[in-house]
């Protein structure tokens, strides 16, 4: 387990190193712009996430639902963000922004100095391919398809050899302990090794920021704490993580939560005292079946 | 994403669903075996009356005597008696181009030989008849000039009327009635099979001298057909002329009359009957056509079925960075491939179906490779056609709408 945590955090770490750079040039390579590329030179330690003034209206005919009135946050490189918010809070909405799924109505996003709301389509699709790793609720594997191969997945939409993309892709597992899962299909493993092979999933193409949308949701706490821990590890080696989450007892082991509520950001406060979730789960009674 | 990788996750993606894509792919195979089975028939039809018109003779003529139209009704072949043995003798003396011609002469007639009895087409010509439709002997020989002068009761017959009159016999010397008259079998000719133009069983005949036909059964003076021969194939064209104008002069007919008998060139008919055989094929091939075109609107419905079904992996592919061009060429793949391998399985179904017709029913059947080609050419068109818009359908879901789906 130890041996695995510090592997974690030496690849999170490499990956952090001159990702930006990498990146830029692979992007402005791939897709042809035409008039001036929405690359802003940034300093290295900027924000990797900066949010300024985003509104969102959805237009449904009749109703105009104002989904998000003005939020403005940066999160820096190496943040472990929780964001929180009832139903309705608008914290589907800005995740998606963040996810690249969907553009703000009114206002900017930059990812990783990109101003996102200006690219087409198929920009945003290699934007969530390349920078962003996504961890679902509903875990989201592809049913009868292998834990590695799902975790391949990606590599193939980012036109990476398929050496390449095996290796990586059995490197990710490896990181979420998980290697000697690789040939099982998703039928076969439990709840909380879904989700870990979900994570790795989302880690395999080294993204700049990982995004999990209640991936605890369909666990049982000592499950969730597990990935939590996977998380955190991940987190202590330099990878951005941001997670959105309504159980205060999954926040709690963010660095930092952002509440949300009527579209609007309510509170964004570091979290005192952070648990650590080995520490949790060491005291936690032992699964009884 | 390569091309192979496409490939091989649209296999994938099938495979999960074998049934569905087996019963799918079945529309197609049906349809490509069905166009590959017909074309083969129609083809090989058209092959085989070819063959038999070659082999007939391309400077082959026949001369009838006329159609000809009495007071509104138009009379049938053979209705007028203006074709007699001098026109013949003066077709092969004053027309350059001609070189052999024999007379026809026919009746029916019942056939007895020992308890036996048959009823067939009796033909009376002369020697030259044999020579001019390159028809062979099997045993025996042709009667001579001299049993046409005498009007000699001798017969030559057909291999249907030898296999039904003498079974293992050998004709040759034995002693057939006709009419009650005897004919002493002199020859049997070669097997011809049925006609490429009428689909006549040309073995079933008997050959006697016209002489003996005409004034021992049927009375006739006229003669019903001259078939002659041309010099060669280039000039068959020039004997019809030459012919034409002849008999027109013999017969006495003015300019603006309609002639009282017609020439046939074997090249004309050979056209005709390439024309008919060429409808023929064309026919089976779009009736054929339908059945796929109904596989690849089966194709098309499983796929926006599968499509509708698979909604959340291709949100889920979106999230992880699919582009709409990656989500539209996965689908449209799965609907080549399921086309692709229903046609190629279908080119095998057409020429196993191709092999039974041939077998038990008889029929020349040529499958061509460019009819192959075509099919599996065709049935990937089919894919792409048809895969287009639910491939179309799924490349334009909302990601969000489509990870939220149920």
């Amino acid at each position: 387990m130890l041996e695995h945590q510090e592997r974690l955090r030496a690849l999170a770490a490499a990956d952090r190193r001159g990702a930006n750079n990498i990146f830029i040039l692979k992007h402005m390579a791939t897709i042809p712009h035409s008039g001036p590329a929405p690359v802003i030179a940034i300093p290295s330690d900027a924000a990797v996430i900066r949010v300024e003034d985003v509104h969102k209206y959805y237009d449904l005919g009749e109703t105009k639902v104002h989904a998000l009135r003005g939020v403005t946050l940066d999160i820096s490189k190496g943040e472990f963000v929780a964001i929180m918010g009832s139903s309705g809070s608008g914290k589907s909405t800005f995740m998606n922004i963040l996810g690249c799924l969907d553009k703000p109505t009114v206002g900017r996003y930059l990812l990783n100095g990109i101003e996102v709301s200006s690219l087409s389509k198929k920009e945003l699709a290699f934007i969530r391919n390349s920078q962003i790793g996504f961890v679902f609720q509903g875990f989201n594997l592809l049913a009868r398809t292998t834990a590695l191969e799902n975790v391949e997945l990606p590599t193939l939409y980012a036109r990476v050899g398929k050496g390449e993309g095996q290796n990586r892709a059995l490197e990710a597992l490896r990181l979420v302990g998980l290697a000697d899962r690789m040939k099982h299909y998703p039928s076969q493993l439990s709840g909380g090794q879904q989700q870990r092979v979900a994570i790795a999933r989302g880690l395999v193409n080294r993204p700049a920021i990982l995004l999990a949308d209640e991936p605890t949701g369909n666990l049982d706490s000592r499950t969730s704490v597990e990935i939590m821990e996977v998380f955190q590890t991940l987190n202590d080696g330099g990878l951005t993580i941001i997670l959105v989450t309504h159980e205060p007892d999954v926040a709690q082991f963010a660095r930092r939560v952002l509440q949300f509520r009527d579209g609007r950001l309510k509170s964004d406060h570091t979290v005192k005292n952070r648990p650590r979730a080995e520490e949790v789960l060491r005291n936690m009674p032992a699964v009884e079946d | 994403m390569t091309l192979l990788q496409i490939i091989r996750i649209a296999s994938r993606a099938l495979a999960r669903n074998k049934l569905r894509s087996i019963l799918t792919m079945l529309g197609i195979i049906i349809g490509v075996g069905a166009v590959i089975a017909m074309v083969g028939v129609g083809q090989g039809a058209q092959e085989q009356a070819q063959k038999q018109i070659a082999a007939m003779g391309s400077n082959i003529l026949f001369v009838g005597s006329g159609t000809v139209s009495r007071g509104g009704t138009r009379m049938g072949w053979g209705a007028t008696k203006t074709l007699v043995y001098d026109d013949m003798l003066a077709i092969l003396r004053e027309c350059p181009a001609v070189a052999a011609a024999a007379p026809g002469g026919m009746a029916s007639a019942q056939v007895v030989f020992g308890n036996d009895n048959w009823s067939t087409r009796i033909t009376g010509t002369e020697p030259q008849f044999f020579e001019v439709r390159t028809w062979a002997f099997q045993s025996g020989a042709p009667f001579s000039q001299a049993d046409v002068d005498s009007a000699a009761n001798v017969a030559i017959i057909g291999e249907t009327v030898r296999k039904n009159l003498f079974g293992a016999t050998d004709p040759i010397g034995q002693t057939i009635r006709i009419k009650n008259l005897p004919f002493k079998v002199v020859g049997v000719l070669a097997p011809k099979g049925s006609s490429a133009t009428s689909g006549d069983d040309q073995d079933d005949t008997i050959i006697t001298p016209i002489t003996t036909l005409q004034k021992k059964m049927t009375g006739e003076t006229w003669l019903r057909w001259i078939i002659v021969s041309a010099t060669s194939r280039e000039n068959s064209f020039t004997a019809q002329q030459q012919i034409s104008s002849l008999l027109r002069d013999r017969h006495r007919i003015r300019a603006g009359q309609d002639d009282d008998f017609f020439v046939r060139n074997m090249a004309d008919i050979a056209d005709l009957a390439d024309q008919q055989s060429q409808l023929f094929t064309t026919l089976l091939f779009w009736i054929a056509s339908v059945s796929l075109v109904v596989g690849g609107i089966g194709i098309m419905n499983i796929m926006l079925v599968s499509v509708t079904e698979r909604t959340r992996e291709i949100g889920i592919r979106m999230a992880i960075g699919a582009t709409e061009s990656d989500v539209q060429k996965q689908f449209l793949t799965e609907a080549i491939v399921l086309s692709l391998t229903g046609g190629i399985i279908g080119v095998f179904a057409g020429l196993a179906t191709s092999y039974i017709i041939n077998q038990t029913l008889q029929w020349q059947v040529s499958v061509s490779p460019q009819a192959i080609a075509a099919a599996v050419i065709f049935s990937m068109a089919m894919g792409i056609f048809f895969g287009f818009y639910p491939a179309r359908k799924a490349a334009r879901l909302d990601p969000i709408e489509a990870l939220r789906y149920e």
